[in-house]
């Protein structure tokens, strides 16, 4: 589970840019693992390891870099560089382990897979200010409400059967097919697959009402339910 | 069979130490016997909202780190026999505290007490984790806004986790305990009302408290509001209460604004 940030060219006005931004939601990336994604950036640009302590004095915790250039000096201090092919922060597909004991049984024709394990997680209580659930192979449902101050991040989608008072990050893993639903909208933050939105940008008459929020591209959309 | 009480809340000022004074005189009243026990190390107060200010000989940390006998620290209400005090030190601070002391005197006092009342402090820091440790029953104390409300979710979740009882997967009883509440405020919107607060937190409601100047008099003047008033409607509240958390099924009623009969007529506050 990781954040990616993908700065362009010039680097001090996407600096500016982000500083913008966290003046807006100062607290977003407390805590948080982010990967910086320089594929975008041009090979001649100056100063690539200064633009990450940049980043660092900004509080963002960098865990590594993908697509950076060989001739880039410093930038394998952040991390192992991820290969600058395929797309940010998939999940990488693990070859399942051999079953111990006994040859493996022929799959019947109408058996798809076998799941070794739930892709979905069910919480019944309600998640209180302070506790985070993370749940990166799949859904989450909540049968109560997540409070002002608590958070879930859900590789799926995220369902809530109560209201939505503190934050709720649906498509972790790079999932913009994520959304997140919910009986009653008064959720602090939104966020699927790195697009966010905080209780200011969202349209005031979506407030309290049953919700659902997906991503039309690079942008969050919401709609009512009822 | 003893139970151990918390009486928490995360936000300080809501009115913990009062209400812990108020609870353990009541369930007293109705002929349990009780200690209430100052976990507020460093910034003792409930011996003051008790009147045992001037009896303070032994405190918890004596006890806890050996130095005394519960007996010797144990303090009786001159008004209530069955009414006890453990203090609290306000020389020391909370790391005097440790969990195998804390563990032993709270085992020791379930043998002497139908009711083991512990007055927790503010925060969610040590002081606060080990008076929750122990509990078969939190009562959390909220004033009906936003802070207090937000503060009080965070220690649910924590009693939820936390506590030895959780540890072992079972679950702590918590009751919600509406403390500060203004009628008049409520009804015209400038405070959460009770059901925002319940739909937040979603735990049973123990009771609604209203702001009253009986509960200010009573701290000063070192008595729990039940024993001072006990007929005014913050007592009752607190009466109430503790029936309740003695099992006994009674309605919570919302207190309602008292209008005057000009106030009346025209419909609107004067002042």
């Amino acid at each position: 589970m990781a954040l990616v940030l993908a700065p362009e060219a010039p680097l001090p006005n996407w600096l500016a840019a982000l500083d913008a931004q966290m003046a807006r939601a100062p607290t977003f990336f407390d805590g948080r693992p982010v990967l910086a994604d320089l594929g975008a950036l041009p090979v001649g640009t100056p100063d690539v390891a200064g633009f990450l302590s940049g980043l660092e004095e900004r509080g963002i915790r960098i865990i590594g870099t993908e697509g950076a250039h060989p001739s880039w000096q410093g930038v394998e201090r952040w991390g192992r560089p991820f290969p600058a092919a395929g797309k940010p922060g998939r999940p990488i597909a693990i070859p399942e382990n051999v079953p111990k004991g006994g040859p493996p049984k022929p799959e019947s024709p109408t058996m798809h897979s076998a799941p070794v394990e739930p892709g979905s997680l069910l919480i019944d209580q309600p998640i209180r200010s302070g506790q985070s659930v993370v749940f990166e192979k799949g859904d989450v449902t909540v049968m109560g409400s997540i409070g002002s101050g608590a958070e879930v991040m859900a590789g799926g989608s995220i369902h809530v059967y109560g209201a939505i008072r503190g934050r709720a990050i649906a498509g972790l893993a790079g999932n913009p097919k994520a959304r997140i639903f919910c009986r009653k909208l008064q959720a602090e933050l939104l966020a699927i697959d790195g697009v966010y939105q905080t209780a200011d940008d969202m349209p005031g008459t979506l407030i309290g009402r049953a919700v659902q929020a997906w991503l039309e591209g690079e942008q969050m959309k919401m709609a009512a339910l009822d | 069979m003893a139970k151990v009480l918390v009486v928490t809340s995360g936000k300080g000022g809501v009115g913990k130490t009062t209400s812990t004074a108020a609870l353990g005189a009541a369930l007293a009243q109705n002929g349990a016997s009780v200690v209430v026990v100052d976990f507020d190390v460093g910034l003792r107060n409930l011996d003051l909202v008790m009147g045992a200010e001037r009896r303070v000989v032994y405190d918890l940390i004596n006890v806890v780190q050996g130095d005394a006998k519960l007996a010797q620290a144990l303090i009786r209400d001159k008004r209530l026999e069955n009414l006890s005090l453990l203090p609290a030190s306000q020389t020391r601070d909370k790391d005097a505290l440790t969990p195998e002391g804390v563990e032993r005197v709270i085992g020791e006092l379930k043998e002497k007490f139908d009711w083991v009342i512990c007055d927790s402090p503010a925060g969610i820091e040590k002081g606060a984790m080990l008076a929750m440790r122990h509990a078969d029953v939190a009562v959390v104390v909220t004033n009906p806004e936003v802070s207090s409300v937000r503060d009080s979710d965070r220690i649910i979740g924590m009693l939820d986790s936390k506590t030895a009882k959780a540890e072992r997967g079972e679950r702590i009883e918590k009751h919600l305990l509406l403390t500060r509440y203004d009628p008049g405020r409520a009804a015209r919107g400038e405070m959460l009302n009770v059901d925002d607060v319940l739909e937040i937190l979603s735990i049973p409601l123990l009771g609604i408290v209203p702001e009253s100047d009986e509960v200010l008099k009573a701290s000063n003047v070192g008595s729990p509001v039940t024993l001072s008033s006990p007929t005014g409607a913050a007592a009752r509240a607190y009466f109430d209460a503790a029936k309740r958390l003695a099992g006994e099924k009674i309605e919570v009623v919302v207190p309602m604004e008292r209008k005057g009969f000009i106030s009346r007529l025209f419909g609107r506050r004067v002042a």
